[in-house]
């Protein structure tokens, strides 16, 4: 049998729904200035992140295989990669630009 | 600026070249001409056509790679004799042969091919001749995908040829940093040279990587369980793994500094807000997992010579896979090392310092194990193990100097320095080349069915290993004198010049060695018929591959291998049980296509192209490319069937 | 059909998945290293205009429940291939499409805009990195409308065989790939860069 099952009908209406909702929530948090500075970063971070997380497993049926999760293990995997870049490089050239860029 | 004439910025001042450069294009041809020669006189062009280009047979594009490695194997080497000729002679009021122009565009070409060409090409070769035969596979998961890498390695390697003869390569290293490489100062085609073949490369590498990963992960036999994995197969995974994940970025980075270059974009600019330190940080990231890419492969085939030849099953088999699973995750965390000294914080220098002496750990453990394995037991001294012991001595030596560089202090003084190109040189040729020449030996006889000559074997290991030390042992000193790399001359009196005199004679002596390995392979091609090996296990070797005919047949394995152990096909051939009355069953083979070829010779034409600034060209090339590919993927008939009765037939035809 | 081809097809069909769930991986990596580029340069307008200046919020919440949408009818474009109705799959496909088309329309109109007001990716490192990150992007969804196109004549001609379905099944992870990437451009880029 194939691996990636497919989803029912219910799981892609509730997942539209959700993904409609946050983005409207984080849509109307900015434009509305309902907060602002680390408070609006942090929200959208969750916002953004919980869609992500949502598409994920309902539209993409992450970790549901039947056998073997090497889906999930790769994507994971690859998430970490990505944090070890993203982190390091943005640690890196903060370092970089606060040191070595002329003052303007 | 684009241009928009027929030619672009093609003209005919593109062809013209200083004598150096004419003598090696002219070489270049007339060897093209003689191949093309030999090819109509002897009636070979069907046969090249359908036995080779539109093969999809990982055996022959294992075999296409290395071709194509041996050959950047050569000019890489005649350009480090040229690097090292011009400073023995460039020095206080002599200025050598070379131009300075040209000396950085030799050693941009030396690093670029070696790394790209060479380094990369012999990994691809022994991934696609070994793994699917050590896995008992009968292909890798994706046999066309295999082909188009192999054609878009091929096109990368077309491009930077083909820059000798027209217009000129990169003067800008092999690193190619900015703002350098940005148009502002370097308008003319060397950059977009270099960029394009190894972003074309690249995309193959890439592809491969996916390719290896899911035939490792997905197409092993019954019974080859993760832990039962031959050690070769555990490094090839890791490998694709950085494949995966670092390809991508030199993807990027490369892309992006090509948009600053055709676009005006401002990524990497000195001015309206680039950044040309963020082409440092992103070519890094990508840079150190490459480093590792190509070594991981070299320590996976010590891990198969050293237990064949001494006789003894590989101490610590599961410290080995932990070992390769925390350097794959370290050599993402280390990249900034390669330049502690471009000013981030004192923190930011020591994390990644202490990261990258961690590295330092499961690489020692490796040692440990194949010295152990070793131990008690029966040595073979055969030419695979000379290159373990060569390997052994003078990678140590390399890796002990890597991790000197990773105290940032140190690394201010060394870094850029002739101590690092010392370093760097130790632990690709003591590593990634004595490894492959270890595997080259060892896996010789499986695909041409005869053993190499040992004793040319022998003296070719001897001048390679005193030439390495002679070339590269005074550049560790020339380095601690404060000679920094990439010198076209140098003032007298420094007392620089011995060195660099030892250091050219080291580079005649590897050639030496080279020339041995040719003479080997043609001596042997002729005295083929005293070395055979007939019974495909000709060392008395462990795993799957040495259960199947030298050379193997194009479906590998007639029965699907069924294996319970490490070292399977040691373990069978202790219990007996080889398969006396095989149970033959249908197998399915993919149907060999030109249509990777075409892939790999429109992206060529593209590539062309667009360092020319050929618009027209461009799109045509770039369209021709997607529409071949769409319909290649539309097409269902990808594959046939060798019937049972007609295997038993092949198979014991091979028996009798 | 034999248990022996069926084995091979289920075999084939998981293996090209698979596959293309790990080609999938490392275009997150490609898109990672754009991001990263992105936020480095982000503050980097040169005296240009910064986010806040540029994105019109209305504009982009309108693409981004178009591709909602569009990710919504390809999802559930599958259920109807497992039922085998060849004229339902292809009637979302044809949904999916059009919302895609539209998506892509949208986003080159945005574009246009831009450079017409002399805001190119020419004019600072904060414009480059954004033109090209959320280029790349409908470049990727430029492509996956000629896939969908493609697919369409496949179902059209061939029906839902194995090999088609297999084909269907990388295109629908493709596309949802292409949605989630999206939220972080919407969050990161526009919603961030507009506040």
């Amino acid at each position: 049998m194939t691996d990636i099952e497919h989803g029912s009908f219910k799981s892609y209406v509730l997942g539209f729904t959700l993904c409609i909702l946050l983005t409207l929530v984080a849509y109307f948090i900015v434009v509305k200035n309902l907060m602002t500075g680390l408070m609006l970063n942090i929200s959208l971070f969750i916002l953004g992140f919980s869609q992500a997380w949502v598409q994920l497993v309902l539209f993409l049926h992450l970790g549901k295989e039947s056998k073997s999760r090497s889906n999930l293990l790769i994507f994971l995997f690859m998430v970490l990669i990505l944090a070890i870049i993203f982190i390091g490089s943005l640690w890196i050239m903060f370092s970089l630009n606060s040191r070595v860029m002329p003052k303007m | 600026m684009i241009q928009s004439d027929l030619f672009g910025k093609l003209t005919l001042s593109a062809f013209k070249h200083n004598a150096i450069e004419m003598g090696a294009s002219i070489s270049m041809v007339l060897m093209v001409i003689a191949a093309v020669t030999f090819l109509t006189y002897k009636k070979l062009w069907k046969w090249l056509f359908t036995e080779w280009l539109c093969s999809l047979d990982p055996k022959k594009i294992g075999v296409m790679y290395l071709f194509v490695a041996g050959l950047m194997l050569l000019k890489g080497l005649i350009d480090a004799a040229m690097l090292r000729a011009q400073q023995v002679l460039s020095v206080g009021d002599s200025y050598g042969y070379l131009s300075e122009g040209h000396f950085q565009q030799i050693f941009t070409a030396h690093g670029t091919l070696m790394i790209f060409f060479v380094g990369m090409g012999i990994i691809f070769t022994l991934f696609n001749l070994v793994v699917p035969l050590q896995i008992g596979a009968r292909d890798v998961a994706f046999p066309f995908l295999n082909a188009v890498s192999f054609w878009l390695f091929f096109a990368g390697f077309l491009l930077l040829n083909t820059s000798l003869m027209i217009g000129e390569f990169s003067e800008a290293g092999w690193v190619g940093y900015s703002p350098l490489t940005e148009s502002k100062y370097n308008p003319g085609v060397g950059v977009d040279y270099w960029i394009w073949s190894i972003q074309i490369a690249g995309i193959g590498s890439l592809l491969s990587g996916v390719n290896f990963f899911v035939t490792i992960i997905r197409m092993r036999c019954p019974g080859m369980t993760f832990m039962k994995m031959p050690i070769f197969v555990w490094t090839v995974l890791a490998t694709t793994v950085l494949i995966l994940f670092a390809f991508p970025i030199l993807t990027v980075t490369l892309g992006l500094l090509s948009f600053d270059r055709m676009f005006d974009t401002h990524f990497f600019t000195t001015g309206s807000g680039g950044n040309p330190m963020m082409y440092v940080n992103l070519f890094w990231a990508w840079g150190h997992p490459e480093v590792y890419i190509l070594i991981l492969p070299a320590f996976g085939i010590f891990s198969e010579v050293v237990p064949v030849f001494s006789q003894k099953k590989l101490f610590g088999y599961t410290s080995m896979v932990w070992a390769i699973a925390a350097i794959t995750v370290l050599s993402f965390i280390v990249w900034l090392h390669h330049f502690f000294t471009m000013g981030a914080s004192p923190n930011v220098n020591a994390f990644f310092g202490a990261m990258t002496m961690l590295i330092a750990i499961p690489t020692g453990v490796k040692i440990f194990n194949w010295l152990f394995t070793m131990l008690r037991g029966r040595i073979r001294l055969t030419t695979p193990m000379l290159w373990f012991l060569g390997f052994v001595g003078t990678f140590t030596i390399g890796g002990m100097s890597g991790v000197l560089l990773s105290i940032a202090p140190f690394d201010f003084q060394a870094h850029n320095s002739l101590f690092l190109v010392a370093h760097f040189h130790n632990v690709i040729i003591g590593g990634v080349v004595f490894g492959f020449f270890a595997g080259f030996t060892y896996w010789f006889p499986k695909f041409t069915g005869f053993k190499l000559n040992e004793t040319l074997g022998v003296y070719a290991f001897w001048c390679w290993l005193i030439g390495f030390c002679l070339a590269f042992f005074p550049l560790y000193i020339l380095g601690l004198m404060g000679a920094t790399r990439r010198l076209s001359h140098y003032d007298a009196g420094l007392g620089w010049q011995p060195y660099f005199i030892i250091a050219a004679v080291g580079v005649v002596v590897i050639f030496a060695g080279f020339g041995f390995q040719v003479l080997q392979i043609l001596y042997s091609i002729k005295d083929r018929k005293n070395n055979l090996d007939t019974s495909g296990d000709p060392w008395n070797g462990r795993t799957l591959e040495w259960s199947i005919a030298s050379p193997p047949p194009l479906y590998n394995f007639a029965i699907e291998p069924n294996v319970d152990s490490i070292d399977a096909f040691y373990e069978m051939k202790q219990k007996g049980d080889l398969n006396k009355h095989p149970h033959y069953e249908d197998i399915h083979m993919p149907k060999d296509s030109p249509v990777g070829f075409l892939v790999g010779a429109l992206m060529f034409t593209f590539g062309f192209a667009i360092i020319w600034q050929i618009i027209w060209l461009v799109l045509i090339s770039f369209i021709a490319t997607v529409a071949l590919v769409i319909k290649h993927l539309c097409y269902d008939d990808t594959e046939y069937t060798i019937t049972a009765s007609e295997l038993e037939k092949t198979e014991s035809k091979r028996n009798t | 059909m034999t248990t022996d081809h069926l084995k091979h097809e289920t075999e084939n069909y998981n293996k090209t998945v698979f596959g293309f769930w790990v080609y999938l991986m490392t275009d997150c990596l490609l898109f990672g290293t754009l991001f990263v580029t992105y936020f480095v340069l982000q503050h980097s307008t040169f005296g240009g205009p910064s986010g806040k200046e540029i994105f019109s919020l209305p504009f982009i919440l309108t693409e981004t429940v178009v591709l909602l949408l569009s990710s919504f009818t390809c999802g559930i474009s599958g259920i109807s291939v497992n039922h085998h109705d060849k004229g339902r799959v292809i009637g979302l496909y044809l949904i999916t499409f059009l919302l895609g088309a539209t998506f892509v329309g949208m986003e080159l109109y945005e574009f246009t805009e831009l450079v017409k007001e002399g805001y190119s990716w020419k004019r600072s490192a904060f414009l480059s990195s954004y033109f090209t990150l959320v280029a790349t992007h409908g470049f990727h969804v430029s492509m996956g409308l000629i896939w969908i196109a493609v697919m369409i004549f496949q179902i059209y001609f061939k029906g839902l065989t194995w090999i088609v379905h297999k084909r269907l099944t990388c295109l629908r992870l493709f596309w949802h790939f292409l949605d989630v990437v999206w939220i972080f451009i919407f969050t990161f880029v526009y919603l961030m860069g507009a506040s």
